[in-house]
């Protein structure tokens, strides 16, 4: 069901979001945003073999940045720490069919959620 | 599809009266004439429609027909007042005071006016969303030409002292304009009681049609007309009159006039239930506005943790419409991202700015029940705890607590 300004897609992560919750032997944690800010996204991933087998998040914000979490958590379990950090907000918006243009900031949110959660990860496992 | 269908957003637009539908009818249809050209029989019928609807305009809030100036809506007639005054007055001086939780157009009447040479003293708010009348007296120069301060707030509810800031606007010989957008047909305003020299109208905030305002320009007052053309509404405001929502505004203002009190106990019982039922249901919330000088039918509050775009889609998807002073919810349609700032009104009243987008206004009118009212309180703990558990700062909230800090 699309409502307001919003596709059919986010209403349905923004209503059953996917991945809600958090990883308590996490391999890598990303906190992005700031409540200030209207939105804050904390990201939790356990990396086996390099490869992501879980993801976990939550979030503060509007509907638009529960889906984006929501879909992102979607779009990386099963990849590899690199395929991961070739995701950009597009990709996660274009997932969503689309954002309302003042909601982008909501996709970039996500984006930056995995870079910041796998630079956690790298920290921790050093080459 | 949603199962309700529940109205509670009353505050930004009210449903057209049936018997305003019926008022304005005539002139949507059979009787399209001209006010100007009046020495025919469309014509003629045309201003009797228009005088009629002065008439009722006038009695609505105690003033003068000739005193009725008809509008497109309270946007166009803030911009009247406040531009119009300032510009009338410029020989007196350049000095104009408004409060800082006035709507964005009276604020953004200003910026044109500084360039021109003009100074506001901005008045602020104190954490109920008051204007001390005392902070008037003492913003007025002897180079003040206009006092503006709105009637009652539409984000938080808040009525202002408008009584007495006329009091002192008339002592100190200085215009006062008082926007009446929210208040007008809810709580009654008597122009001449208030010491106003200049108010702004909305149809319809009363059930009247959307597209028609009036400005009350009291005898005396001279206004620049900012709108250039013919000689309509006595030099004021050029234009052919918007004839049917000129009816239709006429007739809101008359059943407002009789029924107003009746609407009023009617939206305080519901008030209250859904104010004790939304207390005693969600904690970690905060009311916004004054507890009782506020619209009758208004709550509005933030809950921590939880973000005001998203309540308002949980419960729109629950068939309930509710506002947002969100900064995400309240700009959708914005430009870009600087769009979404948050509520002028939220951080005049000092709640912390990470707690602006949390904001929920609902507002009723005189066609909502309490069964109504039991359905918001059904769904809303609801949302609130299921946003709650999706929110990192509420988690952390928890843990807090749980290691006893």
């Amino acid at each position: 069901m699309a409502s307001g300004p919003y596709s059919a897609k986010v209403m349905d992560h923004f209503m059953n979001p996917r991945n809600v919750g958090e990883i308590e032997d996490a391999s890598g944690v990303g906190e992005v945003g700031n409540p200030a800010c209207g939105d804050m996204m904390r990201l939790y991933l356990k990396v086996e073999g390099g490869r992501i087998v879980d993801a976990k998040f939550r979030t503060f914000g509007c509907g638009a940045a529960i889906a984006s979490s929501s879909m992102l958590t979607e779009m990386i379990k099963g990849k590899t720490v690199e395929e991961a950090r070739a995701i950009t907000n597009r990709h996660v918006a274009d997932a969503l069919d689309g954002l309302p243009a003042v909601k982008i900031h909501c996709s970039v949110m996500a984006e930056e959620a995995v870079k910041s959660a796998l630079d956690d990860y790298a920290r921790k496992n050093p080459a | 599809m949603p199962l309700a269908h529940i109205f509670f957003d009353h505050i930004s637009t009210t449903p057209l009266d049936p018997r305003v539908l019926e008022a304005m009818m005539p002139y949507l249809t059979e009787w399209y004439g001209n006010p100007s050209s009046h020495i025919h029989d469309q014509g003629q019928r045309a201003v009797q429609a228009v005088d009629a609807a002065r008439a009722e305009v006038a009695r609505f809030v105690n003033a003068n027909p000739q005193e009725i100036v008809f509008t497109s809506g309270s946007t166009e007639a803030n911009n009247l007042a406040i531009k119009g005054a300032a510009a009338a007055c410029a020989k007196k001086g350049k000095h104009l005071v408004v409060s800082e939780v006035e709507h964005f157009s009276v604020l953004n009447a200003l910026p044109p006016l500084r360039n021109r040479g003009y100074e506001v003293t901005t008045l602020s708010a104190d954490s109920d969303g008051k204007v001390d009348p005392d902070d008037v007296r003492r913003a007025i120069r002897p180079d003040t030409v206009l006092v503006s301060v709105m009637h009652a707030n539409a984000e938080i509810g808040t009525i202002e002292p408008i009584g007495e800031i006329g009091r002192i606007t008339r002592e100190r010989e200085v215009l006062f304009h008082t926007d009446a957008t929210a208040s007008a047909g809810h709580i009654p305003l008597d122009v001449r009681e208030a010491g106003a020299d200049l108010v702004t109208l909305s149809a319809h905030n009363f059930y009247g049609p959307k597209g028609t305002g009036a400005l009350v320009v009291r005898e005396g007052v001279r206004l620049d007309s900012q709108i250039d053309g013919g000689f309509q509404e006595m030099g004021f405001r050029a234009g052919t009159e918007n004839v049917p929502g000129i009816a239709g505004m006429g007739k809101a203002a008359a059943i407002a006039s009789s029924e107003m009190g009746e609407w009023a106990s009617h939206l305080r019982r519901l008030e209250k239930r859904l104010r004790d039922g939304i207390a005693s249901s969600v904690t970690h919330l905060h009311f916004t506005g004054h507890p009782t000088d506020r619209l009758p039918g208004h709550v509005s509050f933030w809950v921590e943790y939880a973000e005001g775009e998203s309540l308002l889609l949980f419960l729109s998807v629950h068939g309930v419409m509710a506002a947002s002073g969100s900064a995400c919810s309240s700009n959708l349609k914005g430009r870009d991202e600087e769009d979404l700032v948050a509520s002028h009104v939220l951080r005049a009243i000092g709640v912390p700015s990470d707690i602006c987008t949390g904001s929920i206004t609902f507002s009723m009118g005189k066609g909502n029940t309490e069964q109504e009212v039991d359905h918001v309180l059904s769904v809303l703990p609801g949302i609130v705890r299921r946003l709650w558990e999706m929110s990192p700062t509420y988690l952390d909230y928890q843990k807090k607590i749980l290691q006893g800090g």
